[in-house]
């Protein structure tokens, strides 16, 4: 179910400010890409892209294309809501639905576009995208309790079986660790190992170590200066883009010269 | 070696806080002082009426005592007040949805700005309209609703000539709380977090199912309170029915007949210029009931929107 991404010459924009301009990028099936770069570079931009969130923003819009499996998520005639219910987002902080239980909440996206579910087939979905999460035995004596009563790390892993249970083909993930503590990072960084598996996954960050421990390949955004847009510089196997890369400002940003 | 003494550092005293700590406190007795003094008011004048010898009562009819004066009163208060509220309230929840998350912006801003006018309109402005307007021309869908929904009760007729019967003054009780249901709801509407917004956004929900995972469920303790709000105008508001009602105090659930019921207010300015002596009290003592009846609808209100806080979002 996980698929391939190909994005061709895509140029990202708030209105008239051009924020991203000239990504090319593939996607591998079954991998973990990562995206790093300093603030402000358009990685969280870009991959709000990915599933036609960055329309969500007023006046936010793309000139360019993005393949998933050959079919274009900007062509004409394609729904948004389509979109992002094949290619699923984490974001940077856990947002379960706090009016929802934790059951509901991993159900939220299932009962969607007017589907129906037994209660079988839910509790089923429900126990198997809460292990997929690695959040069942924390939570499954307190299944009817709100999902913010959770930690932040198991919000967070309770957000991925959200995510998860709609079955998407490509997971997209905004900084997911990123207010937590290292233990949860950990455990989220577990589970980014075993999803793979089955998802392709895109990830944005900004630890490099963590990009260096989860990813496959890494794409390194930057930016020239505030006001211009941020471009993506290079894209490499995650090994040699922290040993040995191609361009100098790469190698500067991961060896910490800056950012 | 003396035992070391226990320093307890007294907190800085700052002039700032203590006026503001002090302002705070006298405020907030202050509310407790007039409520307590209206509630005085209302007892010490009000139940010498309740309790009033009937023949002493000229505004009670033939055989009647204070229940039986009070009670087609407590209904029509609370009738007139659910059926403005039943209208008002997901016309309310409309206009604040499509304001707050579907009208372009400046749209929006507009409509807000004549939500909130209507609000200012006193009521005796909206008596008049509903007395000398509206019950003129909505009189002939009262004969329509008679023919063809006759069979419920609520349409049983005869309809009344004038117009002015229950249903008419319930509409003019939906428009003058409409404004302030509406005002709340979008507020609380706009203030949904985006980040649950996109949350269900990103799981593929449509705009609509956006806002029914989302915007609604967080919503519901202000639109509760909003409602809350009206209710409790519509059913003490006294002009607007006092001047489209010419009611009596019967209990009837025809809303489109010439027999009505009215409400405590209504009653209490229609008949307290004439009023004298024991009867003074016994008007007060409705007040009274009024004073109760509202206690009571907002404490129902507070007990619904307490009973699922673990749920609120606000933790």
């Amino acid at each position: 179910m996980s698929k391939r991404i190909e994005v061709n010459d895509l140029d990202v924009y708030y209105s008239k400010f051009k924020a991203v301009e000239g990504v090319n990028l593939v996607i591998e099936p079954r991998s973990v890409t990562a995206l790093i770069g300093p603030s402000g570079c358009g990685k969280s931009t870009f991959i709000r892209t990915l599933n036609r969130m960055h329309e969500v923003i007023p006046g936010a819009w793309v000139d360019g294309e993005v393949l998933v499996d050959g079919n274009n998520l900007y062509g004409p005639g394609v729904d948004p809501v389509r979109v992002r219910r094949q290619v699923g987002m984490v974001f940077q902080r856990p947002n379960p639905f706090p009016t929802m239980s934790i059951r509901d909440n991993v159900l939220a996206g299932v009962k969607l576009n007017n589907q129906r579910i037994s209660k079988s087939d839910a509790d089923e979905l429900v126990e198997k995208s809460l292990k997929g999460a690695n959040l069942w035995n924390e939570v499954k004596d307190r299944l009817d309790r709100p999902g913010n009563g959770l930690s932040g790390g198991q919000q967070q892993r309770l957000c991925i079986a959200r995510a998860i249970a709609v079955e998407p083909e490509v997971i997209l993930m905004d900084e997911p660790c990123s207010a937590l503590d290292p233990i949860s990072t950990l455990a989220i960084e577990d589970l980014i190992e075993e999803l793979k598996q089955d998802y392709t996954i895109v990830i944005v960050t900004h630890n490099m170590q963590q990009a260096s421990r989860v990813s496959d390949r890494t794409a390194f955004f930057n930016i020239a200066g505030t006001g211009k847009p941020g471009k993506l510089i290079e894209v490499d196997d995650t090994a040699t883009i922290f040993s040995n890369p191609s361009i100098k400002d790469t190698e500067d940003y991961v060896s910490g010269k800056f950012g | 070696m003396t035992s070391p003494e226990i320093i307890r550092p007294k907190a800085k005293q700052r002039p700032g806080d203590r006026v503001f700590s002090a302002s705070a406190l006298i405020s907030g007795s202050l509310i407790l002082a007039i409520l307590a003094a209206v509630a005085g008011f209302l007892m010490l004048q009000g139940i010498p009426g309740m309790f009033a010898d009937p023949e002493s009562v000229s505004i009670y009819t033939e055989g009647e005592n204070f229940v039986e004066f009070v009670v087609p009163l407590i209904f029509g208060t609370l009738w007139a007040a659910a059926l403005a509220l039943v209208m008002a309230l997901p016309l309310a929840i409309g206009i604040a949805l499509f304001i707050s998350h579907y009208a372009p912006r400046r749209l929006a801003q507009g409509l807000g700005y004549i939500i909130d006018l209507l609000a200012a309109v006193p009521s005796v402005v909206f008596g008049l309209w509903g007395a000398n307007v509206l019950a003129g021309a909505i009189q002939p869908s009262f004969v329509w609703l008679e023919e063809n929904l006759g069979w419920i009760p609520l349409f049983a007729g005869p309809v009344s000539g004038t117009g002015r019967t229950m249903l008419t003054a319930a509409i003019v009780l939906a428009v003058m709380i409409l404004p302030i249901i509406t005002a709340i709801s979008r507020e609380v509407f706009l203030q949904t977090p985006p980040l649950y917004e996109e949350a269900a956004l990103a799981l593929g929900a449509t705009r609509w199912e956006m806002i029914r995972t989302v915007v609604l469920p967080f919503g519901r303790p202000g639109v509760i309170a909003g409602a809350m709000l009206g209710l409790g105008r519509a059913l003490g508001e006294t002009m607007a029915v006092a001047m489209v009602l010419s009611g009596s105090g019967v209990i009837v659930f025809d809303l489109i007949g010439s027999v009505n019921p009215l409400t405590i207010a209504a009653n209490v300015a229609l008949r307290f210029p004439e009023a004298y002596g024991i009867n003074v009290n016994v008007l007060i003592a409705t007040g009274l009931i009024l004073f109760a009846i509202t206690l009571v609808v907002n404490s129902i209100a507070r007990y619904i929107v307490n009973r699922r806080k673990d749920f609120s979002g606000a933790n």
